[in-house]
């Protein structure tokens, strides 16, 4: 395993959290470990593994759609495909990615704790993803072949079909409840172990957004939780329920079904966007523009976001009052996302920017994300929605929060924590270059859905017609662009965890959150002592410089 | 004292109020994963309210009152457990426990009673009785067998926490001075009862 | 602080407990009578407000909910609100078809 063979000790006395030993050791040490951040670096490996299958299926995707008509799989393959890449990256990569990867490793370091409050319910958690994802995985491989609903898994198709359903509905039951016990576990860590002095607003901001999400995790996830269980019953017992064989509401399938999956997105975005928080910062050496604002916002996304689902279902049939009442709270989802853009646009002026490459990351992400949420306020438009529903648009929309956003945010820590995680600083040059073919290859690949989208071509259509081709075309060629960014980054940080530069420095970048207090990589308790924490975060003296020089002027 | 574990590989302090906090949110999943079946039969109840007042019928309402009276007591049994041991009362904390567990056993042989009865009037999901009636009783009878089973496993569950409460208490790993264990596995049998409250009402007493 | 965590500061005597189950067993007697009566439109809302006082005492006294801190109430009330907040909008769908 890689990191074992990383002799990195901490400054001096204790033996860093990769090198500890304490009742296990070798991989025992590690896959029985209730470390935070060694259950952080697990998450970390398992999920590149599955993430890079989620990407084989995206560019088998779109090698096939590069020409209209059968290119290298039939119309059976390719609705699996599309159901499987869903699957996989939306369970298994963007929902826990950044909680479960940075959230673990980084969130008792924020608030100056030695662990979460529960260390082996954490581990517990990282159990149920890995046989989650194996679950998703082995479905592939048995005959009926791997489901073909979508990972929507809509009724009635979801009850009829025989592929096998019922892996990837456990599957996604399983990962559910590993995303509620690391939610509980982060509630209570935040109420429970901050250091002594460090009030709700002493807190960095990437631990509300922390917060905010473990709550949608508690909440939200038991409705799919039991949506998707309904479904596992119907097809076995033939309870009737939602079936409309049975007099059930297809319907009303979805309504449970989005009730989840709409929150879902907040918890996927929200930890990238306090990412974003902790992050500019850092390299525009200001103080965070409108703390208690950002602060409030994640709090309020939260909120808004469980008020929204139906607009994934504006053409399937619901009352006009439906209709109107969640294309009015849809408009206003975006209002607490738009503050947290405007206040970070605002900590950017005036800074002294250094664009590294976790810089480089968060303002790509500024800029692409800000480009999905516009979008999305369109489609929450009724009449906006009844033209694109079901095409490429939604499906550029959605890449472009999700990948753009998340996707992008979950790079952005990845360079910024490294060092702190592994005591080895990556090559730079090489990173800059993987983030701009990462930037390039992402726009091309999906901007021009929302055109082809507009136009008319159909989401999850394996065929199409020969005016749409030029735009495939382009996208499929930006997915090449996009891959080899991805075989760079990921070469640059797999090979540096082992070889790269030594650090040993506890603060690298010059940040202000407690992580870059202690030793780099961390011992094994994080703290030799617990802090006492008196200032607010982010306290930057450029801040005061430049606020000073405004008086002169 | 073993929740006091000071292992190093573990950084277990103790902190009662911080489990409880962790007992009552995976009790709020419990809550929703229930409540998420009480909205599909709201909207069914409001869709078909004739259907599902003739289906109720079929429901023995006796057998569910006694049913419920025996999951609020077994509440209560459990209740008073933990007072017992506060007090060092150890033998009759786990007399208590015990008679929960029994409760909660004769309330799923009521269960099990009251299932096969409908078994053989033809009244289970897929039968061609069921299936030949109309949409709203269909559903009943779905959201009926899922809701209660759901439960019933549920309260199988409980017993087994229970039971290792009960365990625990005899090898004064609960004690006095440290019972925040049986107090989680007391709020978790609560949610039970509490389920059940709701429960009963809406598939009992809509004739 | 470190004693607090241990520790409930109040508990209960076996009355209170009791008390709520004589409690508990009347109302759930009086619900099973109501049902019997013939008030139509009303028997839903009657049984569910009565189910809800039941469901208030075991939070409150058989759950202790009474002698948490004030967050553990916060907690219930946001988690009873994404319910209620999820049941208005289904049926702002449902009730107008």
């Amino acid at each position: 395993m890689a990191v074992e063979s990383a002799t990195i000790k901490s400054n001096g006395h204790e033996p860093s959290y990769l090198e500890y030993k304490g009742k296990h050791t070798g991989l025992l040490g590690w896959i029985l470990s209730t470390d935070h951040k060694r259950i952080g670096i697990l998450y970390l490996v398992s999920l590149s593994i599955f993430f890079l299958v989620g990407v084989t299926f995206g560019v088998l995707m779109r090698l096939e759609l590069i020409a209209p008509g059968r290119t290298i799989m039939d119309a059976q393959t390719y609705n699996s495909i599309f159901t499987l890449h869903g699957v996989i990256m939306i369970f298994l990569f963007v929902v826990p990615g950044l909680p479960a990867v940075f959230g673990n490793f980084v969130l008792p370091l924020l608030i100056g704790a030695k662990d979460v409050a529960f260390p082996r319910i954490n581990l517990m958690s990282w159990y149920m993803y890995v046989i989650g994802g194996l679950l998703a995985i082995v479905a592939i491989l048995l005959p009926g072949g791997p489901a073909d609903t979508g990972w929507t898994f809509y009724i009635p198709y979801s009850v009829r079909t025989n592929t096998n359903v019922m892996f990837a509905l456990f599957a996604a039951f399983i990962l559910g409840f590993s995303s509620i016990l690391t939610g509980l576990n982060f509630v209570t860590t935040v109420h429970r172990l901050r250091a002594p002095g460090m009030t709700w607003f002493k807190m960095p901001l990437s631990v509300w957004s922390l917060y905010s999400t473990a709550w949608v995790q508690v909440l939200a996830t038991p409705i799919i939780g039991i949506t998707l269980l309904l479904v596992a019953v119907e097809r076995w017992l033939g309870v009737g329920i939602f079936d409309p064989a049975l007099g059930g509401d297809p319907v009303l399938y979805q309504h449970l079904f989005w009730i989840y999956s709409h929150p879902a997105v907040y918890i996927m975005i929200l930890p990238a966007m306090g990412v974003v928080s902790e992050i500019i910062p850092v390299f525009a050496r200001r103080t965070i523009f409108g703390y208690k604002f950002i602060a409030f916002s994640s709090i309020a996304i939260a909120l808004f976001g469980s008020l929204v689902w139906a607009h994934h279902m504006f053409t399937v049939g619901m009352s006009d009052t439906g209709q109107f009442v969640f294309s009015l709270l849809t408009m206003l989802v975006a209002i607490p996302s738009a503050i947290k853009v405007f206040n970070w646009v605002a900590t950017l002026y005036k800074g002294s920017i250094e664009l590294a490459t976790p810089m480089l990351f968060v303002l790509a992400f500024i800029f692409l994300f800000t480009i999905g949420g516009l979008t999305g306020v369109m489609q929450g438009i009724l009449t906006v929605d009844i033209q694109v529903h079901d095409t490429s648009f939604i499906v550029a929309h959605f890449h472009y929060v999700m990948f753009g956003g998340t996707g992008f945010g979950f790079f952005a820590a990845l360079h910024y924590w490294f060092p702190k995680m592994f005591g080895r600083m990556y090559n730079r040059k090489l990173a800059k270059v993987a983030f701009w073919f990462l930037f390039v290859g992402f726009n091309v690949l999906y901007f021009p859905m929302f055109i082809m989208g507009w136009l008319g071509m159909p989401r999850r259509y394996y065929d199409y017609l020969p005016e749409f081709q030029p735009y495939h075309f382009v996208s499929t060629v930006g997915s090449w662009i996009l891959v080899a960014g991805l075989l760079m980054m990921i070469y640059n940080l797999y090979h540096s965890v082992k070889k790269g530069q030594v650090v040993t420095e506890k603060n690298p970048w010059g940040g202000e959150t407690l992580e870059w207090q202690i030793d780099t990589p961390p011992i094994h308790e994080n703290f030799t002592d617990i802090p006492k924490i008196d200032s607010d975060p982010y306290q930057y003296k450029m801040n005061d410089d430049v606020l000073e020089k405004e008086e002169v002027s | 004292m073993s929740s006091t574990e000071h292992t190093a590989e573990t950084h277990v302090h103790r902190d009662d109020i911080g489990s409880r906090m962790g007992m009552w949110l995976f009790l709020f999943t419990e809550l929703i994963l229930f409540g998420g079946m009480f909205l599909i039969y709201s909207v069914y109840r409001f869709e078909y309210p004739e259907a599902f007042h003739l289906a109720a019928k079929e429901l023995n309402t006796i057998m569910g009152a006694f049913n419920t009276a025996v999951l609020l007591t077994s509440s209560m049994t459990m209740a008073l457990s933990i007072v017992a041991i506060q007090r060092n009362q150890k033998i009759l904390s786990i007399w208590l426990q015990m008679i929960t567990i029994f409760l909660a056993l004769f309330f799923l042989v009521n269960k099990y009673f009251e299932w096969t009865a409908k078994f053989h009037h033809g009244i289970y999901p897929g039968s061609e009785e069921l299936l030949s009636k109309g949409s709203g009783e269909i559903l009943f009878f779905g959201l009926y067998y899922v809701m209660t089973g759901l439960h019933g496993i549920h309260v199988i569950v409980g017993m087994v926490l229970i039971g290792v409460m009960t365990r625990m208490t005899r090898k004064d790993i609960i004690t006095k001075d440290s019972y925040v264990r049986l107090e989680n596995a007391g709020l978790y049998w609560h949610l039970v009862d509490i389920i059940w409250i709701f429960l009963f009402p809406l598939f009992y007493l809509i004739t | 602080m470190e004693k607090h965590d241990y520790y409930h500061e109040h508990s209960h005597g076996y009355g209170i407990y009791i008390l709520v189950w004589l409690a508990l067993m009347t109302l759930t007697a009086v619900t099973v009578a109501v049902a019997g009566m013939d008030i139509d439109r009303f028997t839903v809302a009657t049984a569910l407000i009565i189910a809800s006082v039941k469901a208030y005492l075991v939070l409150t006294i058989f759950m202790h909910l009474r002698s948490e801190t004030r967050n553990f109430t916060v907690f219930v009330i946001v988690a009873l609100l994404f319910l209620g907040i999820s049941f208005v909008l289904l049926f702002s769908d449902y009730s107008f078809h």
